[in-house]
């Protein structure tokens, strides 16, 4: 499903350059649960990045696919995440001003559907993560783990190829981090790939299988 | 024609996204924050059609005055080379029986002299007399009144009566009670009040008469003049074939003066007078600060509009940039950049639409029947707020134009920087 080759991401801090991926290269296999983990600064949220198309490799390419992402303009990249992409952010990452099923809808409506359909739909998966009673309400009035769970209903919501979650449960207390793994490995079960950013080896193990990296390389 | 489908399909579809995003921007803001908004939008309109209205109302005041109370529709005065107009009776009949003409007045006109106190202030044989020179004229007072609604600018005193004899009207800038300024070159009569005598010189005539009242109408031709009926008048001027100085006429509503002067051109009677519409014979310094009134109105609307295209992208600048998180989020769930822009550009209209519509509810629903009910007393006119629907539509039109523009930028700015840094705030 991914192929990932020569990959390396330099930033420039100043004067030099900083490499924060080096020369990485991988596959990740269709329906597969993959972790990535590693120490603070490791350059895991960047492979994260790279992947899920919201930023550019140095160099190296990533294939998703039969599509080369690098040959893809920038409307083409967004279409494409719209499409085929799911994010849940660690922050969560809501529009603040927009209700739980709202947000939901939103990629949905942006996909062309009509809001009623995207509604309906949208009820349909809070349901699934287990906020039937929270749809109307808004990011603010949502417990942490809450609001975790509608941003995996909104990374599902319009069945992507893949979903991308950086460190979905470092904001949450371990009761509620247990939700939300379960809901990952459910939608594992149903075949969905997954690629989880966690620097929790106890979660890590859940998946199919774990990628370390250190100093901006696979171990 | 697949492809032309899929785009309109496209376009439908960030619209319908842009206004989702919009409506509930707005609606989950801050009330106080939007008050505010409408609130700025709503001055930035009346900034840009009150303040220019009043000052070419300051103008058209003016203007509507001389020719309200002085000119009348149709202006008919005498010839230069002549000392009155010939064939005046036949030129009133006429007009009188025009379709169209409401009503018309004649005027005597012939210069003179008035002196107030001129008892006591000749103590000596070689003293010089306190006189105003000015023009002395001679109505009929109903005639006039109908044309010019004379009667109203009384503001002192009772108007003249048909039957009224060595009683005058006399224009309030001849009275030094009246005037806010002095100076050497414009004489007025001190200590004179209605029931004083005055004394009119008409060339060898002269007349000792009472002022029965004094009208103010801030136009100098007839605050500057002295009226008397014109059954009197034409005995102490020695003006018996009744040929007159100047022929006022007044017009139905609707009626086009220019049919009613070409009318009377054809007529032949511009052999015997010079027949104008109230904008010919308006004087050309009005013509000229009319014009400069315009000018400087349309320079203020500018610096209004641009005040206007500021504030409205500095709000939405401001909106955007401690937004732009979400807005990366937005696009890194795959909402298109063109979507995002548009719901900036759609909240901008709806700020600038709404301050809008309130603006013009109280300029046209408030402030111009008050200030045409209760005109501004500028010391030389009677200012009016000029807002017509057709220059207002146009300001409207540019503002929503200068809002599409200040409400696109910023959000673009925003919008095209880097969609990671965006969200992780970098």
């Amino acid at each position: 499903m991914i192929k990932v080759k020569n990959l390396v991401k330099k930033y420039q801090s100043g004067d030099s350059e900083l490499s924060v991926l080096k020369d990485v290269s991988f596959d990740v296999k269709s329906g597969e649960l993959l972790a990535i983990t590693g120490r603070s600064g490791s350059g895991k949220s960047t492979l994260l990045y790279q992947l899920g198309l919201l930023d550019h490799p140095t160099s190296g390419d990533i294939h998703i696919g039969d599509i080369d992402t690098d040959q893809l303009s920038p409307d083409e990249r967004t279409n494409f995440r719209l499409k085929e992409l799911g994010y849940v952010f660690q922050d969560y990452a809501l529009i603040p001003e927009l209700t739980a099923i709202e947000n939901v809808a939103l990629p949905l409506i942006m996909q062309g559907q009509k809001t009623s359909e995207a509604n309906t739909k949208a009820a349909r998966v809070l349901d699934k993560v287990g906020l039937k009673e929270r749809l109307h309400y808004l990011p603010s009035k949502l417990s942490g783990g809450e609001q975790q769970r509608v941003s995996i209903a909104r990374a599902i919501g319009h069945n992507p190829k893949i979903i991308f979650a950086d460190e979905p449960t470092a904001n949450l207390d371990s009761e509620t981090a247990k939700t939300v793994l379960n809901i990952f490995l459910e939608l594992h079960k149903e075949g969905q790939t997954i690629i989880m950013v966690t620097h929790e080896p106890e979660y890590a193990t859940l998946a199919d299988r774990v990628l370390t990296l250190s100093d901006g390389k696979i171990l | 024609m697949e492809r032309i489908k899929n785009h309109s399909q496209k376009l439908v579809t960030i619209l319908r996204v842009a206004f989702f995003l919009a409506t509930r921007q707005i609606k989950r803001a801050n009330i106080w924050t939007n008050v505010l908004i409408v609130f700025i939008m709503t001055l930035t309109f009346l900034n840009l059609v009150v303040v220019s209205g009043i000052l070419v109302g300051l103008i058209e005041g003016a203007v509507e005055a001389v020719q309200n109370r002085y000119l009348g529709d149709i202006f008919i005065s005498d010839l230069k080379n002549k000392a009155y107009i010939e064939q005046s009776s036949n030129i009133i009949e006429t007009a009188k029986n025009l379709p169209g003409v409401s009503a018309v007045a004649a005027r005597y006109i012939e210069p003179g002299k008035v002196e107030s106190n001129y008892k006591k202030n000749k103590k000596r044989a070689n003293d010089l007399d306190e006189s105003v020179g000015t023009s002395i004229v001679g109505i009929d007072p109903k005639a006039e009144d109908r044309v010019t609604g004379l009667s109203h600018l009384v503001v002192q005193g009772k108007y003249l009566d048909e039957n009224d004899y060595d009683q005058v009207l006399v224009g309030a800038m001849l009275l030094k009670e009246y005037l806010d300024f002095e100076s050497p070159n414009f004489p007025v009569l001190e200590n004179v009040k209605i029931g004083s005598k005055i004394q009119v010189t008409l060339g060898d005539s002269v007349r000792e008469v009472t002022i029965k009242g004094i009208t103010r109408s801030k136009v100098d031709e007839i605050d500057r003049r002295v009226f008397f009926v014109d059954k009197q008048f034409r005995g102490l001027i020695n003006r018996y074939d009744y040929n007159v100085d100047e022929i006022v006429v007044k017009l139905n509503k609707g009626v086009n003066p220019v049919a009613i002067k070409n009318a009377l051109i054809n007529a032949g009677f511009n052999q015997y007078a010079k027949v104008q519409t109230r904008e010919d014979a308006e004087p050309k310094f009005i013509k000229d600060l009319k014009d400069t009134f315009s000018i400087l109105g349309n320079i203020i609307s500018s610096i209004g509009l641009a005040v206007a295209a500021i504030t409205i992208f500095i709000v939405i600048f401001i909106n955007a940039i401690t937004r732009r998180k979400f807005i990366g989020i937005q696009k890194g769930i795959g909402i298109s950049s063109k979507a995002v822009e548009f719901a900036y550009v759609l909240q901008s209209l709806f700020y600038a639409i709404l301050g809008t519509a309130l603006g013009a509810l109280i300029v046209f629903g408030f402030l111009k029947p008050y200030i045409t009910a209760h005109p501004i007393n500028f010391p030389f006119s009677d200012g009016i707020l000029v807002a017509t629907l057709p220059g207002t539509l146009i300001r409207i039109a540019v503002l929503m134009i200068a809002t599409l523009i200040a409400g696109y930028i910023p959000a673009r700015i925003v919008v095209r920087q880097n969609t990671l840094d965006a969200i992780l705030g970098r």
